[in-house]
């Protein structure tokens, strides 16, 4: 399991066990985390499971790909460590992780 | 839990009902909430069935919507293998199949749409599939693999899903279409005639202004298609996908507004309300006004569609503003084709295409005069955002420059 805490825009912290293999998005969604919706179930199709990741885990967590950086260019507040959550796999390696949420995914 | 607050009864366990139940606590409401669905599992995802997890890429886990344990940790009542089969809106009660009634303050309706059936001989074959369900899928997935011949009745998409991922599991594949081309009833050319080549590029046969006179079979079980022309094609299971039916019958019967249309559909208006007050229906179930387009009623059946009526539904109930009206949209997934599309096609007078569909990434945006009506974007994502934010804003946009890929969407949008 990877502890992950995901943090709401008003400050709301869920710390929460991740099974590795699913994804961010993915333990956010099962456990009723409000702020991100992920409307398209994790198809890189909708854009609304933007998350920034904590700058200390950058490395950790990869790169946009293509198609991910194209639908990120439309979302809002968009900065450097944005991310769709439902393209960032969980591993043991991402135990700590820390991701924070936009005001709105729409 | 409150004793002022209302009772909540959800008729309707898919992706509209569950998501309803879960906002509902997401929004801080504190009454009571039972949901109620006649499938024996809790509330799972559909669009996978004929895409990822057909494929084997994605496990049934991965199709629920919630963990199991989530409904009991969130107080709420669900009740799975439970159908509905009366409602008496004087009464606020609903009648259960197996006997007794549930009683409600409100009622949320999200029972769906189900498979349009094929009134023609043999459609009672073992091998005459349609796609709908987690049952449905797990019968269609068991009749594919190596040498076994798949037959798709209905070139939209979930036929050419289906087809896709038969292709990946290694069954032949024919698609029958009764109109002269594919996608005839949703899509607009160039898309319908680049979905065709590329499925036939990938070994898909067509049949195209096929009439399907019959499912021909042996032992109970399907052998073939039998068409117009007196041909027989042969085949070892046949999906069905020639379209849906609204499953409104209930809430007619109960004296609500239902879309005496061909699909049918209970009608609702932009907050997800029927002609009761005291009742609500959200997805594939109903008619509902388009925003981006006057507010005209139509059908939608997606996911955004299930979701965006969810919060509206439970955004009334929880006494909370109603949330912003959003632009429609779906996406197909086949081979390596990310289909995105927002809006839909009203009022059309042109079609403009941007890029170019022999490289796999174009886009086709239907115009009324200069204002984004709809857009379709293959492995376009930039055109498909950009579009949804120009359906939005009605805004016109100079032709020239969409259809000019060297001009960025965001500058074409902005």
């Amino acid at each position: 399991m990877a502890k992950i805490t995901y943090i709401e825009h008003d400050g709301t912290e869920h710390v929460i066990d991740v099974k590795p293999g699913l994804s961010v998005m993915e333990g956010a969604v099962k456990n009723n985390i409000p702020g991100i919706d992920a409307d398209c179930g994790g198809a890189c199709a909708c854009a609304t499971c933007h998350v920034y990741v904590d700058e200390a885990w950058l490395a950790q967590t990869g790169s946009q790909s293509a198609m991910e950086e194209s639908m990120l260019d439309f979302a809002e507040e968009v900065h450097d460590n944005s991310r769709l959550s439902c393209q960032i796999k969980v591993t043991d390696a991402l135990d700590g992780l820390i991701v924070r949420m936009p005001a709105s995914q729409h | 839990m409150s004793e002022s607050q209302p009772r909540v009864l959800i008729v309707g366990a898919g992706h509209a009902g569950g998501t309803a139940a879960a906002v509902l606590r997401q929004y801080g409401f504190a009454g009571h909430i039972t949901l109620v669905g006649e499938e024996p599992i809790p509330p799972y995802q559909r669009p996978p069935l004929s895409k990822a997890w057909l494929k084997g890429e994605a496990d049934a886990d991965a199709l629920t919507l919630k963990p199991e344990s989530f409904y009991a940790e969130h107080d709420i009542d669900l009740r799975l293998g439970v159908k509905a089969i009366a409602i008496d809106l004087a009464g606020h009660t609903v009648t259960l199949a197996r006997g007794g009634t549930l009683a409600y303050d409100i009622l949320i309706v999200a029972t769906g749409a189900r498979a349009r059936a094929l009134p023609i001989p043999g459609a009672d074959l073992t091998g005459v599939l349609s796609l709908r369900s987690a049952a449905d899928a797990e019968l269609l997935k068991a009749s594919l693999g190596p040498g076994r011949r798949l037959a798709v009745i209905g070139g939209g998409y979930i036929g050419l899903e289906a087809a896709a991922s038969a292709r990946a599991l290694g069954s032949d594949v024919v698609v029958f279409e009764r109109e002269a081309n594919i996608l005839a009833r949703v899509a607009k050319e160039p898309l319908a005639s680049f979905f065709a080549d590329y499925h036939r590029a990938h070994g898909v046969s067509f049949e195209v202004s096929a009439k399907v006179e019959a499912f021909e079979g042996i032992a109970g079980h399907i052998t073939g298609v039998r068409l117009g022309d007196g041909r027989t094609i042969p085949c070892d299971v046949a999906l069905i996908g020639v379209g849906l039916v609204r499953n409104d019958e209930l809430m007619a019967a109960a004296g609500l507004d239902c879309s005496t249309g061909p699909q049918g559909g209970v009608i609702v208006d932009e907050n997800a309300r029927t002609s009761d007050p005291n009742v609500f229906a959200i997805g594939d179930v109903t008619h509902r006004p388009m925003p981006h387009y006057g507010g005209r009623m139509h059908g939608l059946e997606s996911v955004a569609n299930a979701l965006e009526q969810a919060k509206q539904a439970a955004s009334m109930i929880a006494g909370r503003p109603a949330p912003p009206p959003e632009v429609t949209w779906n996406w197909s997934d086949q081979y390596d084709l990310k289909l995105q599309m927002a809006g839909w096609p009203f009022d059309v007078d042109d079609i403009l295409v941007r890029g170019d569909p022999t490289n796999a990434k174009f886009a086709v945006f239907h115009l009324n005069g200069d204002v984004v009506q709809a857009v379709e974007a293959v492995n376009a994502p930039a055109e498909f955002m950009a579009g949804k934010q120009l359906i939005a804003s009605r805004r016109p946009i100079a032709r020239e420059r969409l259809a000019d890929p060297s001009i960025s969407m965001k500058e074409v949008a902005a």
